[in-house]
């Protein structure tokens, strides 16, 4: 068996798992490559019939309109359910204040508005696209990761994953974030893509587009950008590696309008893919305060 | 290309981490940007090399520490095999995790600090691996660069090492022994000039070639996670077992029995996907349709005539105990093997392991990381196997009933 099989087989054997452990789960939905793979094997561990939870999309308000056009369509053709939670809904409810000045990002208002919706729904587990290869603190990231009342990540009581035994019994109130795709490595998800014929937003393939420089990353132009007079503004052709909130994804320059010549510039790249993410760069264990308090 | 999953345990400071790291440098997984941050953290502490380790050490709490403390899943190719590295830590409290991160691993590699040789926690995380039924087991000595290389050093803890295996080995398994030293790259990706006196492949070349073991058992057994029957006029009838294949294989036409229901049947239709198949095997997931109008549901099991399995009610097993609360005597548990659960009362504990003297004692409770034996009585009937004749079967974790926390792992002894 390939290895894309066999991550395939192990994949649908978890997302089965959560139907069958869990009474109210639901598949995260960014729009992105990797929760496309994961809605794509979702279908798959279901077929003949329709996946039998909702998708959640936590919407910052600043995606990429691409993203958002793709997301519905797919909506659409399989007769899902779509469940959205605005974070725009909780700024002007007061629950969440915007974050100022030039590196200002909705990113990290998305666990407020994703905690909210999980206890609002009464979602008891939650699928995401995450995988380990992605941020250190995500290598300890178990499969099934249970999550408190409060939607905290505790490294100290995560419980032990053996063989392929999952447990996912949970208090009243508890939630369980669930990572199905944990093994795939950023290339992996590219060949699944490719060889199953996945659709991906088009921000993913080489396009031209007003960029500027900030820190040595290419940053998109948009209005939810703060960009100074001195940043350096130009019109080029790049592709997106991965698809976050516009105010925190940044470009990378790229002729690549083909699958073939993406995976060929990734598996040649120097750069990690959070490299291109602005929230990982804010301090030394980014990504694990932030998951300590819900984070995704 | 071929996937190879490794465990690797080892004590505190006996430079695993630094190990993989050297791995994924020297395989090209550090990119840039990554090497680039070791580089400055390197410098700002005063180092005048690479710490590698600072590549693998994920947690905010184990940095401030510089100790690693839960299992890691670490990613690095070669053109020839792919890897995940279940990386554990080695303290003696943290058994758990090694049990845990060996559970998946084809092979394991056990690493020893060439000037302390074999210490408890070399003994510990033997004994896991052949608990564990490991195939293939590197012992690597590292830190060879500070006892400069001397091949007596190594030869003194290679027969330690023998003589354990010996005693305690067990047929069928492969045994490695090769000088490291992780930090200064000595024997990791080329032979070394320094150990020339070692006549062996270098680390990665040896486990490049290891041979990646499958569960071999006949026994055709099949576990329902899910029965799918879609909503559809067309499709009204269709009444799909989703689930995955434990061991042996099934094919269209195959008689079969479901437990604990004892009802038979035939298999009408295999699916993959939606997609028919005529035959699947060990490991991989199935929809099966039968030829009869039957009621099985989640947890149950689909056997075939090659199945030679028992159907237990009381199982004796090796337990390895994993929460703070102790397993005694009439404790209830629930019993989770495969996607199947039971209740289950714990009848007797008989014995446990001490793992510095690798020898039983008498026992009446098993609290945390110890390794025991002793008798559960289950609510429900379970198709069970001993673990060394089928690992799918034979194996089971135990759940906590009051705080629902994966409490303890067994391997069943005689079902």
């Amino acid at each position: 068996m390939s290895i894309l099989k066999q991550l395939e087989e192990e994949s649908v054997y978890i997302i089965r798992e959560v139907a069958g452990q869990f009474d109210n789960p639901c598949l995260l939905f960014s729009g992105g490559k990797d929760s496309i793979t994961l809605l794509h094997l979702a279908q798959k561990a279901f077929a003949p019939a329709t996946i039998p939870f909702p998708l959640v999309h936590i919407d910052t308000g600043h995606n990429f309109p691409e993203t958002i056009a793709l997301r519905d369509k797919l909506v659409a053709e399989h007769g899902l359910r779509l469940i959205v939670g605005s974070v725009q809904d909780d700024i002007d409810a007061g629950n969440v204040v915007e974050e100022k000045g030039r590196h200002a990002s909705r990113n990290s208002l998305q666990t407020t508005t994703l905690l909210n919706t999980i206890e609002k729904y009464k979602f008891d587990a939650c699928m995401g696209g995450a995988r380990r290869d992605e941020e250190k603190a995500r290598a300890k990231e178990r499969v099934f990761s249970v999550r408190d009342d409060f939607g905290q990540w505790n490294e100290k009581l995560q419980r032990p994953e053996l063989f392929d035994m999952l447990n996912g019994m949970i208090h009243n109130g508890e939630n369980v974030r669930v990572f199905p795709i944990s093994n795939w490595t950023e290339l992996d998800v590219w060949h699944y893509i490719r060889d199953e014929k996945l659709e991906i937003p088009s921000i993913y393939y080489a396009h031209e587009r007003e960029v500027f420089k900030r820190d040595n990353q290419w940053m998109p132009v948009s209005e939810y950008v703060n960009v100074a007079d001195k940043d350096e503004r130009q019109q080029t052709s790049v592709r997106f590696r991965t698809v976050g909130d516009m105010s925190c994804t940044a470009a990378v320059l790229s002729e690549a309008t083909e699958l073939d010549t993406i995976i060929e510039e990734i598996g040649g790249s120097n750069f990690s893919e959070r490299g291109a993410r602005m929230d990982d760069k804010r301090s030394e264990g980014a990504m694990e305060e932030r998951k300590k308090v819900g984070y995704f | 290309m071929e996937l190879i999953k490794i465990a690797t345990a080892g004590s505190v400071d006996d430079g695993k981490s630094t190990l993989i790291g050297r791995l994924l440098y020297e395989t090209g997984a550090l990119k840039t940007d990554q090497i680039q941050h070791i580089e400055e953290k390197s410098a700002a502490r005063g180092f005048g090399y690479l710490d590698l380790s600072l590549a693998t050490d994920g947690l905010l709490t184990e940095r401030e520490q510089g100790i690693t403390i839960d299992v890691s899943h670490i990613f690095f190719s070669t053109p020839k095999r792919r890897f995940i590295i279940a990386d554990s830590p080695g303290h003696v409290e943290y058994t758990r995790n090694m049990v845990t991160g060996t559970s998946n691993a084809q092979a394991s590699i056990i690493l020893l600090d060439a000037r302390k040789g074999v210490i408890e926690q070399t003994k510990r995380h033997f004994f896991i691996t052949q608990l564990l039924g490991i195939k293939q087991i590197i012992f690597a000595v590292n830190k060879m660069d500070l006892v400069d290389y001397d091949q007596t050093v190594f030869e003194d803890i290679k027969a330690t090492l023998t003589g354990l295996v010996d005693k305690h080995g067990k047929d069928g398994v492969a045994y490695h022994y090769t000088p490291v030293s992780a930090l200064y790259n000595e024997n990791i990706v080329s032979r070394s000039k320094k150990l020339a006196w070692h006549d062996g492949e270098p680390l990665l070349s040896l486990i490049e070639s290891l041979p990646v073991d499958q569960n071999q058992a006949y026994d055709g057994a099949f576990q329902i996670q899910y029965v799918i029957r879609p909503k559809r006029e067309e499709l009204h009838d269709y009444r799909g077992f989703a689930g995955n294949v434990r061991s042996g294989t099934f094919s269209v036409g195959d008689a079969i029995t479901i437990r604990p229901s004892g009802r038979k049947s035939i298999i009408k239709r295999i699916e993959k996907y939606g997609a028919a198949v005529e035959k699947v095997n060990a490991g991989e997931n199935a929809t099966i349709l039968l030829v009869d109008e039957i009621d099985a549901s989640r947890g149950d099991s689909i056997l075939n005539a090659q199945a030679n399995v028992n159907q237990s009610k009381n199982i004796s097993a090796t337990f390895c105990w994993m929460q703070d609360t102790p397993m005694s005597t009439g404790n209830k548990y629930w019993l989770q093997q495969g996607v199947q659960r039971s209740l289950v009362k714990v009848q007797n504990i008989r014995s446990k392991m001490d793992l510095e003297a690798l020898a039983q004692s008498e026992a009446k409770e098993l609290t945390l990381n110890d390794i025991g034996k002793g008798s559960l009585a289950l609510a429900q009937t379970l198709t069970t196997k001993a673990y060394k004749e089928n690992p799918a079967l034979g194996s089971f974790i135990l759940i906590d009933p009051q705080t629902f926390n994966t409490a303890g792992v067994g391997f069943i002894e005689t079902a």
